[in-house]
């Protein structure tokens, strides 16, 4: 906030509702939860103010976003949305983080959902401003304001005279807000669907930007908690004599989620950690086993669970059919999500003020939760989003944040939580971990008559009923695309206690692989071409292009060198369309797998930024090939086996496939690229291997010995 | 604790700490220099990549008593205005993503140009696969440093 109060306010438009009177011109917006009704155009006011923009006298525009920036590249995309209604001279855009505000709507950022949900906004704010520029210059000129264009930053009259918008600013600034702004036509995009490199990337590659991690305030203490190796265990007791002596330690403090040692550095903080003495109540979870825990669901798997979709019949179905295949279990494992950038934040809590710097994806919820746990005011809670070294879903849980404003209130200083990998990767909230059986008819003509299915697994919700199906669950399951008219899926709940959590992509992370690898089993069952056959049964119009348009990249059914074998899949989600094609070779000795080369055709509507798009595609596939060879979180004696990158990786350079991407050209509203290019990678690559070596992989991860184990079994 | 004299990027710093303390927690909390991130502590992913006498080292795993008289040289001393051919190559593929490991590929990448000047793929697989990247910017990182070898070798290929 801080810079922005310097500024000399006469020197802006600022476009913001909640601004000032004066020179600051309210500027509404609809609310993002209400976009979709808008977009049906059954536009409902209330309005809430949402973005803000300033142009300064020598032109610079500055765009702030609510959104936060964890590599996915809304701190560019968003400012392109709007700098494009506003025809503003790019190489003048700057972005700015805004701290929490309920001015910028909902805060919270994931669902690969910031484009989408800020599009029709920003551009509304942009041509807004745009046409508040013409009309200063209009006056200035004396002139009608349709006698005025706009280009590149500057106002152009018919007579070839113009103002830049650094010298309109000012007396824009006076000019009548437009409620219904015109917006251009996509066909007339300049600089949406132009490749520009992200705003933010000088200061990423000179050490400048500045993280969660490397916040520093003054008179701070940095803390480190050791937390109860078995989840929901509890401090009995603890010694902390030895841990004081250490140099540079200076508290230790009991908190909720554990002891925490607080010191000059972080390093120091370590030392006297080691030296903690805690005896723990390890509560009812200390028996657990990834092994208990699949016995288990081994088990639920023969109960009825909550019906998520039924169509038909399926069991008359399977009763009266010769082809078909029953009992084909799939498997995925419990996932850490590991972003690059450890757990970190900096609480300052101080009397009747609170202020926090973090690395989080839940600006607003931060707010929320420091007013309540200290009793200040929401309006005195200052929360400041840093860059966020990744995030993928574990930044959406403020657990860490609410032990550094512990902290702070405790030793009345500002304090640094920080995490250390084994911290992070021990007490993440997973990916749920997925135990499904599928059955499934085929007709005479190879096409299916009948599929179940039934997914047992963890809820993210714990408190969910049991008999009511979690949403996220079976997404990307119970939405099936495929044309199926006897249908049944049914959801098992089963928490044995271990945290979950929101993970990039969420239930398509690992519905899409075992959807789209159980219908590779039913196309060779029936003989038939994957890709041929997936086309002829795909219901939805998009997602079929991005099929063919993959297969037709990647020279689906042409030759290809020996040794080398194809995989596809396809799968929609939050609102866009991916399908991929995969080319691995294996080595049947040892049981390696290459993935030499991924082709995927993406439909996320209009492309905002297309090299930022394929950033985030080719981050997805990397994702999508370290869950199929490298990720597994495992349990024993109910604590995590894993603890760092020496035991849950994620593919090196040295394993990065050759990725190349290509959208659907398309004049649809954009949605969005952070997620779903992760759910069909997985699939795309066993279908590989099943073409490579006959093995179906069920289960994933697969590791070089459990595929010499299956290859020796075919 | 005992005295120690750091030379980072062509300039002399002093700090006082346990010997055993890394590299790595002497710069970012000692000397506020936090261009170099922490990762994973262990030497696993290469996100504390330094150059000391010009060969890359994780920071991490490297305690300031063992540092000596070496010449360290972090992200920060690459260029002061992202200027050094690596840091234009990255620039023009936009590597970054999330951007945190990206100190570390930048360094791990300085390294091996220093030993090579054209650097093959798999050069670039040795020199490069110990610094991990999270949010998979690996094929831009391999375009980037094929550029910037190409540029610093005038060129010429
Ligand atoms: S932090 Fe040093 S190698 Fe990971
Ligand atoms: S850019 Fe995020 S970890 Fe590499």
């Amino acid at each position: 906030m801080s810079e922005r109060q310097n500024l000399n306010r006469r020197e802006f438009i600022a476009l913001v509702g909640a601004a000032g009177a004066g020179l600051a011109l309210g500027f509404h917006l609809i609310s993002e939860h209400r976009l979709d009704a808008f977009a049906a155009e059954t536009v409902a006011t209330p309005f809430e103010p949402n973005a803000w923009l300033r142009i300064d006298t020598s032109g610079g525009v500055t765009v702030t976003i609510g959104k936060v920036e964890m590599g996915q590249g809304v701190r560019t995309a968003l400012p392109m949305i709007l700098a494009e209604e506003l025809d503003a001279d790019w190489s003048k855009v700057k972005a700015e983080q805004g701290d929490a505000h309920s001015k910028y709507g909902r805060m919270t950022t994931g669902g690969s959902a910031s484009v989408r949900t800020a599009w029709e906004t920003l551009r509304k704010a942009g041509a807004s401003a745009r046409e508040m520029l013409v009309a200063a210059a209009a006056q200035t000129w004396s002139v009608p304001a349709s006698d005025c264009r706009t280009e590149n930053g500057m106002v152009i009259h018919a007579s070839g005279k113009k103002l830049s918008y650094g010298e309109l600013a000012a007396k824009a600034a006076t000019m009548a807000v437009p409620q219904y702004p015109k917006l251009k036509e996509p066909k007339d995009f300049k600089l949406i669907g132009k490749r520009v490199m992200k705003l933010d990337t000088p200061e990423k590659i000179s050490g400048k930007a500045i993280y969660g991690m490397d916040v520093k305030a003054p008179n701070m203490l940095v803390a480190v908690v050791e937390r109860c190796p078995v989840f929901g265990g509890k401090v009995k007791a603890f010694e902390a004599s030895a841990a004081k002596k250490i140099k540079g330690v200076k508290h230790v403090v009991q908190i909720p989620s554990g002891v925490a040692v607080l010191a000059s550095d972080y390093w120091t903080a370590m030392q006297g950690r080691a030296q903690l003495k805690i005896t723990w109540d390890e509560g009812d979870f200390a028996k657990q086993s990834s092994d208990s825990i699949l016995a288990e669901r081994k088990k639920l798997a023969e109960t009825k669970g909550a019906v998520a979709k039924s169509v038909g019949n399926v069991e008359k179905e399977l009763a009266s059919t010769k082809k078909k295949i029953t009992n084909a279990v799939y498997e995925v494992p419990y996932l850490a999500h590991a972003p690059m950038e450890p757990m970190a934040a900096v609480a300052d809590v101080r009397d009747g003020s609170v202020e926090i710097w973090a690395s989080t994806q839940v600006p607003d919820r931060v707010q929320n939760m420091a007013s309540d746990m200290t009793g200040t005011s929401k309006d005195k809670v200052i929360v400041h989003t840093t860059f966020l070294g990744g995030g993928f879903g574990r930044k959406l849980y403020p657990d860490y944040i609410e032990e550094a404003i512990h902290l702070s209130k405790a030793v009345k200083q500002p304090v640094k939580i920080v995490w250390s990998r084994e911290d992070d990767i021990q007490h993440d909230l997973y990916r749920p971990s997925t135990y499904n059986v599928f059955n499934a008819a085929l007709g005479e003509d190879g096409l299916p008559t009948a599929l179940s299915l039934k997914i047992v697994g963890d809820a993210l919700n714990k408190s969910n009923p049991k008999d009511n199906v979690e949403g996220a669950a079976v997404e990307g399951a119970s939405n099936l695309p495929y044309k199926i008219p006897n249908l049944h899926i049914e959801w098992v709940m089963h928490n044995p206690g271990v945290p979950t959590g929101a993970w990039r992509s969420v239930g398509s992370s690992q519905n899409a692989f075992i959807t789209e690898g159980f219908i590779d089993e039913l196309a060779h069952l029936a003989g038939k071409d994957p890709f041929e056959y997936r086309k002829q049964l795909l219901t939805d119009a998009r997602l079929k292009a991005v099929l063919e348009l993959a297969a037709e990249k990647a020279g689906w059914g042409n030759p290809l060198p020996q040794g080398v074998y194809r995989g596809i899949a396809c799968h929609k989600s939050f609102q866009s369309y991916a399908a991929e094609v995969a080319e691995v070779s294996v080595d049947k000795k040892t049981g390696e797998v290459k993935v030499l080369r991924v082709v995927c055709a993406y439909d996320c509507g209009i492309v905002v930024n297309p090299d930022g798009a394929e950033a985030q595609l080719e981050g997805g596939i990397a994702d999508g090939v370290s869950c199929t060879f490298k990720r597994a979180i495992t349990i024993k004696d109910g604590r995590v086996e894993q603890a760092n990158f020496d035991n849950y990786d994620s593919i090196r350079i040295n394993e990065m496939p050759k990725v190349e991407i290509h959208f659907v050209p398309s004049a649809e509203a954009p949605t969005g690229t952070g997620e779903p290019a992760v759910p069909p990678a997985a699939p795309a690559i066993c279908n590989a291997i099943f073409a490579a070596t006959g093995v179906r992989v069920r289960k994933l991860p697969i590791r070089p010995e459990d595929l010499v184990k299956q290859l020796g079994e075919n | 604790m005992a005295s120690f004299t750091l030379d980072i990027n062509n300039k002399k710093y002093k700090v006082d700490a346990s010997p055993d303390m890394p590299l790595l927690w002497a710069m970012r909390d000692l000397l506020g220099m936090t261009g170099t991130k922490f990762g994973c502590g262990k030497g696993y992913c290469g996100a504390c990549t330094v150059l000391i006498d010009g060969e890359a080292a994780k920071s991490c795993s490297r305690p300031i008593e063992m540092v000596g008289k070496s010449k360290i040289t972090t992200v920060e001393g690459l260029s002061s205005d992202n200027s050094h051919a690596l840091q234009r190559a990255w620039m023009k593929y936009d590597v970054p993503q999330c951007g945190y490991c990206q100190s570390g590929q930048l360094m791990a990448a300085a390294a091996l140009l220093n030993e090579k000047k054209n650097p093959t793929d798999m050069d670039i697989d040795e020199a490069m696969s110990g610094v991990l990247c999270r949010c998979g910017t690996y094929q831009r990182v391999r375009l980037a440093i094929h550029e910037a070898a190409k540029e610093m070798t005038g060129g010429a290929k």
